[in-house]
């Protein structure tokens, strides 16, 4: 759980000592090299995100065939857009329709696209959504603000192994005429887990 | 092991607060965790499965009371310790009393992005065929093993269908003693009903990613 009471801040402070002297002594050990900390950082924050994931979720929505691909081997079909990286070796990819909605959790743990959609947000990694997303979606759908009518069916994924995720949600209506590019902005992080719908163009313009 | 960890239906947490504009990292050591965890990963002293134990095998209200990030931290201290990369007295002096150990590889700058890009595939040559097919009923064990596992408690004794059959994946239960091991793996899809009771709407399902020692053909 997140610490962000005021009487915390001691205990943050213990762990940013703790850290900082385990960063020196592997370092000193050789075992680490601080600049490639550095970099790992530096691409979580600049490269990898959702930013991948929604060019896939576009690209699906306007290539056919692209979008047989990733129903039949979602793996091969993000690996040939250079989306390879780790947490994302072996993908599956649920299509969000007029009757289904796709929700992806990960009860165990925190396991997350990370080749698609980056570092998952702390409110994935935490109890309250690990917890009720599979006894009680619809709950927690509507505090994302999404009410599903009863004749939807919600599908639930637990990502248990290494199988990792993506949801491609519906396209938003009033987006026919629009080119791939103007489509990934409407493709929110939250879509692509489930707790959201694609924006609609309105929202965006 | 029944830790912690297993949160699946687990109630009183409350609701699910999502952060508006929320960064990657709340402080800078959490930016540091991160990248030091993955960077370790090329030592190549553990596996996937030693690193999630390590962070599942911990006191239920130790795990409950730590952050994402610390739990990182302190399952990676523990793992290091354990093989004897470090001491705690170390730690605590935050330089090297004692001669390191020989790793497999040191990640440096300019190796990262080939690293990150590459991966770590968890499928391996297949032995055998599947045991199951798509559309075969099947039944979870009731297992309570206190060493690493992949079977919630949740789905546990149940009944499902074979949805998918995903491959020939690392095997998690055996794997967590260092010595790789692969089984098949499916993907089972579960009615709400029969994992949560009469409450749950006849239409919702939950699928899980389970390995074939999990399972059981249904009788």
């Amino acid at each position: 759980m997140p610490h962000d009471h005021s009487d915390d801040h001691s205990h943050m402070s213990d762990i940013d000592a703790r850290v900082r002297a385990l960063e020196s002594l592997l370092s000193e050990k050789g075992y680490i090299d601080s600049a490639a900390v550095d970099e790992i950082v530096q691409t979580y924050e600049t490269q990898i995100g959702p930013q991948n994931g929604a060019h896939v979720v576009a690209k699906a929505w306007t290539d056919p065939v692209f979008r047989d691909w990733l129903a039949a081997d979602a793996t091969a079909a993000i690996h040939s857009l250079g989306y390879t990286s780790r947490q994302g070796e072996h993908m599956e990819a649920v299509f969000n329709d007029a009757d289904t909605h796709h929700l992806v959790v990960c009860t165990l743990c925190s396991c997350y696209p990370w080749s698609v959609l980056g570092l998952p947000p702390v409110w994935y990694k935490s109890p309250p959504f690990r917890s009720r997303a599979v006894i009680d979606p619809r709950g927690v759908l509507a505090e994302f603000g999404l009410t599903l009518p009863d004749h939807v069916a919600v599908q639930v994924h637990d990502s248990t192994a290494e199988i990792r995720y993506l949801v491609i949600p519906q396209r938003p209506l009033g987006s026919e005429g629009m080119d791939e590019a103007s489509l990934r902005r409407l493709v929110t992080r939250n879509a692509m887990i489930g707790t959201g719908l694609a924006l609609s163009p309105e929202a965006t313009s | 092991m029944n830790g912690g960890a297993d949160l699946g239906g687990v109630m009183g947490f409350g609701p699910v607060v999502e952060e508006a504009d929320e960064p990657n990292f709340h402080a800078e050591w959490e930016a540091r965790v991160l990248g030091m965890v993955v960077a370790l990963g090329a030592c190549g002293q553990w596996t996937l499965d030693q690193s999630r134990f390590a962070r599942e095998n911990r006191p239920p209200p130790a795990y409950m009371m730590m952050s994402y990030y610390e739990i990182w931290l302190e399952a990676a201290i523990t793992l290091m310790t354990e093989r004897g990369m470090i001491t705690a007295t170390e730690l605590e002096q935050g330089r090297a009393l004692q001669a390191p150990i020989a790793i497999r590889r040191r990640l440096v700058a300019a190796d990262v992005e080939a690293v990150l890009n590459a991966g770590g595939p968890v499928n391996r040559p297949e032995i055998g065929e599947p045991a199951f097919a798509p559309g075969d009923r099947i039944r979870t064990i009731n297992l309570h093993p206190e060493g690493h596992t992949r079977l919630p408690r949740y789905a546990r004794d149940k009944t499902g269908t074979v949805t998918k059959v995903h491959g020939f994946h690392v095997y998690p239960d055996d794997s967590v003693s260092g010595q790789e091991r692969a089984e098949w793996l499916y993907q089972i899809t579960f009615d709400a009903r029969t994992l949560w009771g009469p409450k749950q709407s006849p239409r919702d399902i939950v699928t899980l990613d389970l390995w074939q020692p999990y399972l059981i053909a249904n009788p």
